[in-house]
């Protein structure tokens, strides 16, 4: 199968819905040069720097019956638009008694590693999911991302789609024929029996590093990627956590009321699963600080391959709970 | 066309006051059920402003949208919603237009082109600047109206949208609720410019300035805008100079910090004592004015009938319309 990279495969699902569907329209403060060059400057919008009008224009062209994406670039500039999500966004069907329907996909990146600072590295979804009535992706391959936001802007629900900062040039297999991805349901990135690696984002492609590595010391590692944050395959979470007895989550968010926290909740709040564990739940996550500068800093603040081995290790040295 | 033509007929102008004195009289009654405990939350009147949302939905199809603010009843009857489901809404039935979920400050009915009361200030800017951007795709010839208020035109949303909006010619016209007062704040203290229409020439677009009070002149300016916007020139900033009769909410212990003398003043320039008095000066006979009154109290007193028989919403309900299926 060929192989595109994860910033070519969004792309390549715009333009394939922009072909199938001419109330799709895409709004940016940089328009995309091939998108543009294909479907001209009425349906690839250059704007003024204005997301926080964008992303209100963007409800109110979907509640007048067209399909827009917005692309916030950086999730930094999605913050100027807060209350265009938090108070119309979110919550317009609801309020309104769900007479009209809002079909919206913002897009934005998220991570770091690009050496950017603070401004320019967050991983902020937890934030977004913590609200009702969006849809959040967090898709962690290209194939995924392709086939996830396909569905994103079919779907008559204002979706969000955040893609990490440094799967942007990763490769993976995109086969050419048509395919989309349903929402909540999670995939298995590798089969495993002693523990369950609940990854999000670019910490699957680690943790992956991190099972082969655990391989080489007797230790079989599952690795699940949840690929929708909202809604979330809490079943098939808590389904690999009955069967490994242990649990650890990465994330390139900081713990603090992250979606680690909810993942952790949500498993330990269900008997079975609970009763199923053997250890305390581990999670990896990036400290909780603002992403510093510095290289040197800013690798010892977020989780990589080793962390998350290490993790895995810790969870399986705990000693067993008693029956 | 010289401003004359463009001036209301005799049978738009009551059309006009009937509309007017139904937004009155809704809310007064809104009001008195907001006290006795069958209205909950918060009520926003808009007495003492219906000329101007009157006089600019007079100069709309059904196919135009618009969008309203937190004092929004008057723009949703003015763009002809139904008073039974707006009743049952404010009285929280499962009826009403949001089923009970949305309350006085976010009714909406798509179907007529209300896009929604929003409780945020300067809220509704850039979504009806969206639905002004879906009409231009879509090449339909629908006009989008935002109605907001002084307080919003000292808002990001405000100068975002109308930058957008000019630059690409949208078919959008803006108009500027000038009420004088933001809650207890007054607008000569936030407002650095004598008139908001002043700061439409920075944005190389018309700035209007109308007696919002005198609903043949907010019509005609209207229609004037309307017009410029149908006809792919581009938005226009109404600012209709107004004032609230009454405080910013119904709450009993809302303050109020106008001047007495002031909202004296204003009462004096009453739009639908104004407009009553012309009308009978061009022949509208006491009887025909009894009857309206008499036809709008039936019609009102339908809508509270209704509202108080409807069911409530079930508690299960709650959980649905979270999300379009």
């Amino acid at each position: 199968m060929r192989e595109i990279t994860y910033a070519a495969a969004s792309l390549e699902a715009f333009a394939e819905e922009m072909r199938r569907d001419p109330t799709v329209f895409h709004m940016s403060t940089d328009a995309p040069g091939g998108l543009l060059k294909e479907f001209g400057p009425e349906r690839i919008r250059a704007t003024p720097i204005a997301e926080g009008a964008l992303t209100g224009m963007a409800i109110g062209a979907a509640g007048a019956g067209m399909r827009p994406i917005v692309d916030w670039r950086a999730v930094t500039f999605a913050f100027v638009a807060m209350d265009q999500v938090v108070n119309q966004a979110s919550k317009i069907h609801y309020m309104f008694g769900g007479q009209a329907r809002f079909p919206i996909l913002y897009r934005a990146n998220v991570g770091g590693g690009t050496r950017r600072a603070a401004q320019h590295s967050q991983s902020p979804y937890s934030m977004f999911v913590n609200l009702s009535g969006l849809k959040i992706l967090l898709p962690s391959t290209p194939y995924d991302l392709k086939g996830l936001v396909k569905s994103a802007i079919r779907d008559d629900n204002p979706v969000i789609s955040f893609e990490s900062e440094r799967l942007l040039e990763t490769t993976g297999p995109v086969p050419e024929e048509e395919y989309t991805l349903p929402f909540g349901v999670a995939d298995i990135k590798r089969s495993g029996s002693d523990v369950t690696i609940v990854a999000l984002a670019w910490l699957v492609s680690e943790s992956l590093a991190a099972a082969e590595t655990l391989a080489g010391e007797g230790i079989s590692a599952e690795v699940l990627d949840p690929r929708t944050l909202v809604p979330l395959d809490v079943e098939a979470i808590r389904q690999s956590v009955r069967k490994t007895g242990h649990l650890v989550i990465a994330d390139e968010a900081g713990p603090t009321a992250g979606v680690s926290a909810e993942i952790a909740a949500l498993v330990t709040e269900d008997p079975d699963t609970f009763a199923a564990l053997k250890a305390p739940v581990k999670r990896v996550c990036a400290l909780q600080v603002p992403i510093p500068y510095a290289p040197s800093l800013e690798d010892h603040v977020f989780p990589d391959r080793s962390k998350i081995a290490d993790g895995v290790r810790e969870v399986l040295r705990s000693p067993s709970r008693a029956a | 066309m010289s401003q004359s033509n463009l001036k209301p007929t005799f049978e738009q102008q009551c059309e006009m006051l009937r509309q007017m004195q139904t937004i009155r009289r809704f809310e007064e009654r809104a009001s008195d059920d907001f006290v006795n405990g069958n209205i909950h939350g918060v009520v926003h009147c808009y007495i003492g402003e219906e000329a101007v949302a009157v006089g600019v939905c007079g100069a709309l199809d059904t196919d135009d949208q618009i969008i309203s603010t937190h004092r929004g009843h008057g723009h949703c009857i003015a763009k002809g919603a139904d008073l039974n489901r707006m009743m049952a809404e404010l009285y929280g039935r499962a009826t009403g237009y949001c089923k009970g979920k949305g309350g006085s400050m976010h009714i909406a009915d798509f179907d007529i082109g209300m896009l929604g009361a929003n409780g945020i200030v300067a809220g509704g800017l850039s979504i009806i600047t969206g639905a002004a951007l879906a009409n231009q795709l879509k090449g339909n010839d629908r006009v989008a109206v935002a109605f907001f208020g002084d307080g919003a035109s000292n808002a990001g949303p405000f100068h975002e949208s109308i930058n957008i909006a000019a630059q690409w010619k949208l078919p959008i016209v803006y108009v500027c609720e000038n009420n004088l007062w933001a809650v207890n704040t007054p607008a000569s203290a936030t407002v650095p410019v004598t008139d908001v229409a002043a700061r439409a020439p920075g944005y190389g677009i018309p700035g209007v300035i109308v007696d919002g009070n005198d609903v043949s002149a907010v019509y005609e300016a209207a229609v004037t805008a309307v017009a410029r916007a149908r006809a792919g020139d581009g938005p226009t900033l109404i600012e209709a100079k107004t004032y609230r009769h009454r405080r910013h909410t119904e709450r009993p212990s809302q303050p109020d910090a106008r001047p007495e003398e002031e909202v004296r003043a204003w009462m004096d320039k009453d739009p639908i004592a104004a407009l009553t008095n012309q009308l009978r000066q061009q022949g509208l006979d006491a009887k025909a004015l009894a009857e309206m009154e008499a036809e709008i109290e039936a019609a009102l007193d339908a809508a509270v009938e209704f509202a108080a028989a409807s069911p409530l919403p079930t508690p299960e309900s709650a959980l649905e319309d979270v999300y379009a299926a």
